[in-house]
Order: structure tokens, then sequence, then C-alpha cells
């Protein structure tokens, strides 16, 4: 379990991160999200012992950054925002190197870095200097490097930026695969990265939270604004307009198109309530022929939008 | 607390990063072309079997030459990033400083070896006396060691090489030539001026007269610029 309590840095004048209290369990893949500087970097490198808070801390395990961070260390594996690496080691000596730095034997560093060799994709790879890989391959060595010492609580900082669609999708795998049994705390620019892997979302603005559950909630908190979407068979649109614009929660109808021969219409709601069965009612009255309806809730990236405006 | 087993392994990436890279062979290449010339150029106009001209140079040489070994020491980390992923491995800041050091007193070790052949190739020629050769090499690591730690506290302070790089010669220069110009300092203050500097102690100890003063002189000196690149180091956190 990782606590952070009352957590603030300041970089100079400006505030990174303020006051922001956390609590992430055991075995949750927790996914910040936030604009540029709003200090989602800064949380992680406050946990992983590279910045001193400004005051408040991160307990991990028991363990507080003050006094354990090398403990912490070693139980955490970090990989930093664009993988920076030793550019003219080479993969094999480099994961060496690091599997020493965790503590490792010659035999099990050997045996661990045939594991990761083949958990990463890197087999090809093990024997070239890292300033001769692409993007990807670089964003993997990094990846092999976080989780070298088996580490109980991943950090990654936008692990797939820059990566083409189907490293992205590797790549998640293998944070899925990790995540089974520990704590993974990614951020990212990515909304769709964060649905597709973690359990639990944190929006981060201006080094405070703005949001915290996870992605049904979220999308849950703001479904007093939702629309509609019907096709109808046999209807007029002026038809439409009249009948359903009796029911009070739907504040406006527009025609969206017509598609074999049905017309499609999207009818925005304002309400805490599903009218679904209400609409239905009304369109049972009528001679109309109803081939599609479909509830639209708010996509993450207008939740989004909304609470980080201002930026 | 430093841990030997961290240490170590910094020692040994360091270490080997200077002979992936070419810059290893170059600085070895021009610091022995430089003494080697100097010194060789004036040797057989004394005929004297003594390598005084060679250590009477080295404080400058190394002035330039060290802080080229150094200069990215951290700077380079620091530009790319590395320093990061360094930072969050299970290791302290003291660890990364000393095992940086060692590993750049070591280079130092291993450009200082081949001017073996000169004290060996003199003693043929003549009657060598190897107790001042003998504290010539020890004050070549302590002078090195000391122009080190002055390297590894400027590399700390900048993300540019060429910054960190010109900084140490500065203050590396600086500490040699100091006694060279006391003559422009009142009296009162000649002793103080003549002890900061470092040529004043190295002279003593490449003698051949080991003084304890000299080596405390060059030890706390090191531990004093190491404690800065440490305060430095945790500034930035």
């Amino acid at each position: 379990m990782i606590e952070f309590k009352q957590l603030t840095k300041y970089y100079g004048e400006l505030c990174a991160l303020d006051h922001v209290d956390l609590t992430i369990e055991r075995g949750q893949i927790l996914g910040l999200l936030g604009p540029n500087g709003a200090g989602k970097t800064t949380a992680m490198r406050i946990l992983t012992g590279y910045l001193d808070p400004t005051s408040g801390t991160i307990n991990a395990r028991g363990l507080s950054i003050e006094k354990d961070i090398l403990k912490i260390k070693e139980i955490i594996g970090y990989l930093p925002e664009s993988a920076p690496l030793y550019e003219n080691m080479i993969v094999y000596d480099y994961l060496e190197y690091i599997a020493k730095m965790r503590g490792l034997n010659e035999a099990q560093s050997r045996k661990r870095l045939s594991e990761l060799a083949d958990a990463c994709g890197l087999r090809e790879n093990m024997h070239r200097p890292i300033h001769e890989l692409s993007k990807g391959y670089k964003q993997r060595v990094g990846l092999a490097h976080a989780i070298m010492g088996d580490p109980e609580i991943l950090v990654l900082d936008e692990p797939t930026t820059g990566l083409d669609p189907n490293q992205i999708v590797e790549i998640r795998n293998i944070i899925k695969d990790v995540g089974k049994e520990k704590t993974v705390i990614l951020s990212t620019h990515i909304l769709s990265e964060v649905e597709a892997t973690c359990d639990r979302i944190v929006i981060i603005n201006h080094g405070k939270i703005v949001a915290d559950g996870s992605t049904e909630e979220l999308k849950q908190s703001s479904k007093s604004e939702y629309s509609v979407n019907i096709s109808l068979k046999n209807a007029e649109f002026d038809n439409i307009n009249t009948e359903l614009g009796k029911i009070e929660e739907i504040k406006e109808i527009e025609s969206i198109g017509k598609n074999h021969g049905a017309l499609s219409v999207r009818l925005s709601c304002h309400t805490d309530k599903d009218i679904r069965d209400l609409i239905y009612k009304r369109i049972k009255e009528q001679p109309w022929i109803l081939v599609e309806m479909t509830r639209d809730i708010k996509s993450l990236e207008k939740i989004f939008g909304e609470l980080t405006k201002g930026n | 607390m430093l841990k030997a087993r961290n240490i170590a392994q910094i020692f040994k990436k360091e270490f080997s990063i200077y002979f992936i890279s070419p810059i290893a062979y170059i600085v070895i290449s021009i610091f022995l072309i430089v003494t080697g010339w100097f010194f060789f150029s004036t040797f057989f106009l004394y005929s004297q079997a003594e390598l005084r001209n060679f250590f009477s140079l080295l404080p400058i040489t190394f002035s330039f030459i060290i802080p080229a070994i150094t200069m990215h020491l951290f700077s380079e980390e620091l530009n790319s990033g590395s320093y990061e992923t360094l930072l969050t491995l299970p290791v302290s800041i003291k660890d990364i400083i000393t095992g940086k050091f060692l590993a750049a007193l070591a280079f130092v070790a291993i450009m200082l070896l081949p001017t073996l052949s000169y004290p060996i190739s003199v003693s043929f020629l003549g009657d060598l006396d190897w107790g001042p050769v003998l504290g010539g090499y020890l004050g070549a690591i302590l002078l090195g060691g000391m122009f080190i730690s002055i390297g590894l506290f400027t590399s700390g302070l900048t993300k540019n090489q060429i910054i960190a790089l010109l900084t140490a010669i500065g203050i590396c220069f600086a500490l040699t030539l100091i006694e060279n110009l006391l003559f422009f300092l009142p009296e009162s203050m000649l002793g103080f001026f003549q002890q900061i500097g470092a040529g004043y102690h190295f002279r003593n100890i490449s003698r051949g007269i080991i003084d304890s003063r000299d080596i405390i002189y060059f030890l706390s000196f090191i531990f004093i610029a190491l404690y800065s690149a440490d305060l430095v180091m945790q500034g930035k956190k």
C-alpha cells in the first residue's frame, strides 16, 4: 500500500503539487492523468526518490521516504519518461549492470536477463548498443530495467509515447501481465490507454487531484448529461420533434442523417435518470419502427476536458 | 551510509565507459605526448638522471587533462536524463559520487602507467634516486584525486560539459599557479596562500619527502570537494 500524505512540492515559486492525499491499494493499476505540467511526473519522482517533497510525505509498505528511501527504491521499479539510458552501452551490459545494482548475483542475473529478453522481446537486440535502437526498443529496454528486480511497485511515466500501435499493444500487455500481482502506477496523456489498462484513474490538475475513481465511476459521475441516439423508420423529423419534445428531460433534438431509410436523431438529455423507457413508450404510441437506440455517456475525453479546463 | 556493492558496480560501469568511447584514448595520447615532449626536450641538456622536470610540469598538465576526464561524470547524465534512472536505483548519492571518483582515479592511474617507462629508461642512463620518483607518483595520485574531486564537483553544477570543463580548469589552474602570484600579496598573507596552493604540497612530496601535512592537505581537499559535490546533488532533489 502506498500513501501520499499532504504531499507538496514547490519549484521555487511554482507549485507543482499542492497537498495531495492519495492511497493506492496493493495490486491496483492506477492511471495518473493530467495535462502537461499538472504534477504527474513530480509525484512519481518523489515516490521513486529522485526528488524530495517540500512538505508532506509518502509511505510505501510502512516505510517512509524520508528515512527508508533506499529500502523503498529496492521495491520500486521505475521507467522515467522517454527512458533515458546509457546510450553508449550494449543492451546486455546495461541490463547486467542494473541486475547487479539490484543485488542479483552472477547466476541470478544471467537467468533474469534471459527471462527479460523474452518477456520484453529483446532477444535479437541484446548485443547492440542502445543508441542504435529504435524508440520502441529503447522503451522495452527501459521496461526491462524497471521490472528487473521483480518490484512490488512499478512506476511508469508515459510508457507508450512515441510508439507505433503494435508496440503500444505489446507494452500494454506487458503492463497488464505485471499488474496481475503488483501495484502499477502509470501516467499518460492517452485516455484510451487508461481505459484499456487501469483499474482506477486519478486526474491531476494544477497539482491537485480533481477526480478519482474507476473509468465507470468517472463516467457515471457525469451522467446527468448524456445523449440518446435513436434510428426510426417510417417517421418524419417534424413529427418526432413535436412528439418527443413533450418529454421534459429532453433538451434538444437534432437530426443526424438518414441511413437505409431510417432517420437518425440525437436527443440531448439533462437528468440523473435513465429516460430510455420513457422515450420507448412515446415511440410505441406512434406508427414508427424503432431500429436502434443507444445511450451515449460522455467519453473520458470530455470529462477530462471539463475537469482540467482553464489550462 | 556507503555501500561497497553499489560503489563497486558504479565504479565498474564508469570505468568501462571510459574505454567504450574514444575519449580515453585521445586523452591518454595527449597526456603522453605533452609530458613526453616537455620532459625529453630538455632532459639531455642537464645531463642529470632525475625526473624533476617531469613532475614539476605535472600540476599544469593535470589542470588541463583531468577536467577533461571528469567533465562528463555528472553533466552528461544530467543532460541525457540518465541521472534519473541512476538515482532511482537503490543507491545513495554518496555511493554514486564515491564510485565515480574512484573510477576517474583509476583512469588517472592507468594514464600514468606508461610514464613509468621514463624512470626505467632514465635509470639505464645514470644513477637514478628512486625516492623522489616514488614520492612523485604518490603525489601525482594525490594531486590527481584532488583535481578529480574538483572536476566532479563542477560537473555536478551544470548540464553543459563545456562549462564543467572550463570551470574545473579555472579552479585547478588557480590552485596550481597561486604561489607564482604571491609577490602581489602583503607579507602577512603569504603563508596562508602558499599553503593553500596545490603546487607547494605536490613539490614537497615529489622531492621524496613524505610529510603528513602534505598528505592531509590533499586528503582533506578531496573530502571537502566531494562533500560539496554531495551537497550540490542533494540540492537538486
